[in-house]
């Protein structure tokens, strides 16, 4: 039964930002494993991602998810100059925090945290949210994402030369834009199609 | 309609020229670049549209760039819409200029967050709309609102709505994509816009 919403009524979302894993309950039927062709597998990209929901139901239509993964990646994993990795994925954490993608903050503050080494820092902005003192560099990151994240958006001139004045060359400060922009579109994607759940301590 | 694959409509829209230094910096991301533009074709200029018709996809997209205010995606998007149905356009982005807000709000699930609980309006297009709109792109519209404004308070009952309103589940799929996407797509242009002018002014 394709065409009805799935509800998850023994599930109780988190209600606070985690480091945790947690994981992703969709509310539409994913593509179910046997009917994988060769197209949708090359969409998948990584093939360890036909056991996920979120991108088994992203499947169904490959293009995108295809076109979706390569952007991501090229975003956050090209090692090629730039903000290092934590900091990409610092942006990602605080593009979650704002935008309240409890499940993409998890993952990215998770991200951050390991990069970085800043884990305590890490949950300070999970705790308190965005406008909490990071020290001024990532203050700056922070404060980027948020006005990129805003609708209308509100990033201006003055944020630019806020990074640049606590170091981001233009390469970099084109990274904080781009990783800060595509999770405007994960997080949709995730907090629209689904919903987080604990994982049982085992 | 039919763009050359070649003409990136991110550099298109933000006038980039080759070899500017605008240019450089987008080539150090080229995956995203190319995944960015094929993201576009893949949502806008697909090879099947399943029962999400191209007019609508144009119609959801004008709508979507209008609430951002970002002059150069709304311009081209308006202007797409209305090569295709002119009564339409006039429709879609009235209906946007009435109904633009300022996001993200939305609510948490009830525990420690709720103090950061958001109210803002959710949009349903009134019955002269409908009347021109139809209840699929009507349903559409009502999705994309929420998408762009209170992602937060997405849940299986919007999802039902759209179903009811005869979305499928990957036609669903298809349009929050699509949504999602043009949030990153218009957030590139809007960033990498504010950096280029700090270079033409350095």
């Amino acid at each position: 039964m394709t065409e009805a919403v799935l509800r998850h009524p023994e599930n109780t979302e988190p209600n606070r930002f985690t480091q945790a894993q947690l994981d992703w309950l969709p509310w539409l039927e994913p593509l179910p494993e046997a009917e994988l062709t060769g197209r949708h597998r090359q969409a998948l990209v990584d093939p360890a991602r036909a056991k996920s929901p979120y991108f088994m139901l992203l499947a169904r239509d490959p293009d995108i998810l295809e076109a979706r993964t390569r952007t991501d990646k090229d975003i956050f994993y090209n090692p090629q100059a730039g903000l290092p990795r934590a900091e990409r994925e610092l942006a990602a954490a605080a593009t979650s925090r704002f935008n309240g993608c409890i499940y993409c903050a998890s993952v990215h503050a998770r991200f951050a945290s390991t990069y970085s080494k800043r884990g305590e820092d890490v949950q300070r902005l999970l705790d308190g949210g965005t406008a909490v003192d990071l020290g001024e560099r990532w203050n700056a990151i922070v404060a980027a994402s948020v006005a990129l994240a805003v609708t209308p958006i509100a990033f201006g001139q003055a944020h630019v030369a806020r990074l640049k004045a606590v170091g981001l060359d233009d390469a970099a400060i084109a990274d904080v834009i781009q990783a800060a922009a595509f999770f405007n579109w994960a997080n949709r994607l995730m907090l629209s199609l689904g919903e987080p759940a604990a994982r049982d301590e085992a | 309609m039919n763009h050359p694959i070649e003409a990136d409509l991110i550099d298109r829209l933000l006038g980039i020229t080759p070899g500017s230094r605008l240019d450089q910096i987008r080539a150090a991301r080229p995956l995203a670049r190319e995944n960015s533009q094929k993201s576009y074709l893949a949502l806008l200029q697909p090879t099947g549209f399943g029962g999400f018709p191209a007019r609508e996809r144009w119609a959801v997209a004008a709508f979507v760039a209008s609430l951002h205010g970002e002059p150069a995606t709304a311009a081209f998007y308006a202007a797409e819409l209305c090569a295709c149905d002119p009564a339409l356009a006039d429709i879609v982005v009235r209906a946007a200029d009435r109904v633009a807000t300022q996001g993200p709000y939305g609510r948490y699930p009830a525990g420690p967050l709720s103090a950061e609980d958001a109210p803002g309006p959710t949009y349903r297009a009134g019955d002269d709309d409908r009347a021109g709109l139809g209840p699929h792109l009507a349903a559409g519209l009502a999705h994309a609102h929420l998408l762009i404004f209170h992602p937060r308070d997405a849940g299986p009952d919007a999802l039902h709505a759209r179903l009811e309103a005869g979305w499928s589940t990957t036609d669903i799929v298809t349009l929050s994509q699509l949504v999602a996407f043009l949030s990153f797509q218009i957030r590139v242009v809007a960033g990498l816009r504010e950096l280029a002018a700090t270079l033409q002014a350095a």
